[in-house]
């Protein structure tokens, strides 16, 4: 029930994307085509579950036994450093089609704050290791749904008339800040099903 | 080179929020309002002034292969320290801004900087890039925030004077702030030309 919950508010109430403003920089800059989209979406999912897992792993046994909780910043930004060069290494080796479609997006994916965002909230939110994992599922399937509905509609927004001033970088925010706006009437589904679940 | 010049260079021509559009995620988090702009605008120049004059030091020093995660760790040190700063001193700014700090690391300013500037010039000229780019930057975030909170609950740094009958909300809630910033972009498109 817990892991629905998470999935579901991840998804929905808050939005990595459109509620947390996590991974802008991605969501403005890869939503031109949906296929690329889609590409970024799955490279995007792959790193961040292996790096929450490999980030809370750090975090429970060597930073804290140690002590060293507050170098927290600089391995976890070292983890997924170290950890996209080698997915990019294992990928070209094992899977050179995987590797062709999701190439030009990895090396991007070290500087998307989504990533390392989602590392530092799970140890905020103490979550234990199963609940990290989902929620960093989810928060990936967030960040895609928003990337790919967005990527639609910047491909209509190609093809309509919009007054000059507003071209470009302009109306892609309002844009965003529209369906930003729809994703908020998701808001307080998650308080009503943790009230359907019993769960507080 | 004309130390001036970068600076202008910094707020206008390169301006980092209208016109390089760097470092989108703090510009439209943390601009809920003008005091939270600004603490964010100078947060973020405090580091970038600092990693801008390190690795300018170090560019002679430093191997061209592994001078992306050498930059990295350097602004994740100071980014460390900038933290802990912050949490000893400023406790309110810290509360506010939250996950931001830590995630000054992943702006995309902070690295484009190390890259484009500070690897190929002097200590001094970066010193400067450092401040001109950090106060375009702060600049952006507190007008942002100024719009957002003047909008959203009719005050300005938070001295308070519509009534809160006429505040709309929906600014400074998340849309508001892609809706804001789309605006302000279009105005200086305008201006521009």
């Amino acid at each position: 029930m817990e892991y629905i919950l998470i999935f579901i508010s991840a998804i929905f109430v808050n939005n990595i994307v459109l509620a947390q403003f996590l991974g802008i920089c991605p969501f403005l800059g890869v939503s031109k085509k949906i296929d690329t989209s889609l590409g970024m979406s799955a490279a995007v999912a792959f790193v961040m579950v292996l790096a929450t897992l490999v980030t809370w792993l750090v975090q429970t046994y060597i930073l804290i036994p140690a002590g060293l909780e507050y170098l927290q910043t600089i391995a976890f930004i070292l983890v997924i450093a170290s950890l996209v060069q080698m997915v990019e290494i294992i990928l070209k080796k094992v899977s050179p089609a995987l590797y062709q479609a999701l190439g030009i997006f990895l090396p991007l994916i070290t500087t998307n704050c989504a990533v390392l965002g989602v590392a530092i909230l799970v140890i905020q939110k103490e979550m234990n290791l199963g609940q990290s994992i989902m929620y960093a599922l989810s928060t990936a399937i967030g960040f895609g749904l928003a990337l790919t509905v967005f990527a639609g509609i910047r491909e209509q927004l190609e093809l309509s008339n919009i007054p000059k001033g507003m071209r470009g970088m302009a109306i892609v925010l309002v844009s965003a800040g529209l369906l930003s706006l729809a994703f908020m009437g998701f808001s307080g589904v998650d308080n009503g099903l943790r009230a359907l679940f019993g769960l507080n | 080179m004309n130390y001036l010049n970068i600076i202008k260079n910094g707020i206008i021509k390169d301006n980092p929020t209208f016109v390089l559009m760097l470092g989108m995620c703090p510009t439209l988090a943390t601009t809920t309002s003008a005091t939270n702009g600004l603490s964010m605008g100078l947060a973020t120049m405090a580091v970038l002034i600092c990693t801008n004059v390190v690795i300018s030091c170090m560019k002679s020093i430093t191997p061209d292969k592994v001078r992306i995660p050498v930059f990295i760790v350097v602004i994740a040190a100071f980014v460390t320290i900038l933290q802990m700063v912050i949490k000893a001193f400023l406790p309110d700014v810290d509360k506010s801004l939250g996950l931001f700090i830590p995630l000054i690391v992943v702006n995309c300013i902070i690295l484009g900087r190390a890259e484009a500037f500070a690897a190929k010039n002097s200590p001094l000229a970066s010193l400067f890039d450092g401040i001109g780019i950090g106060l375009g930057f702060t600049l952006g975030l507190t007008l942002l925030g100024i719009v957002r909170e003047v909008l959203g609950s009719g005050a300005i740094f938070g001295w308070a004077f519509i009534p809160e009958n006429y505040n709309i909300l929906l600014f400074v809630l998340a849309p508001g702030a892609f809706i804001t910033l789309g605006y302000l972009i279009a105005i200086v498109n305008k201006l521009k030309k």
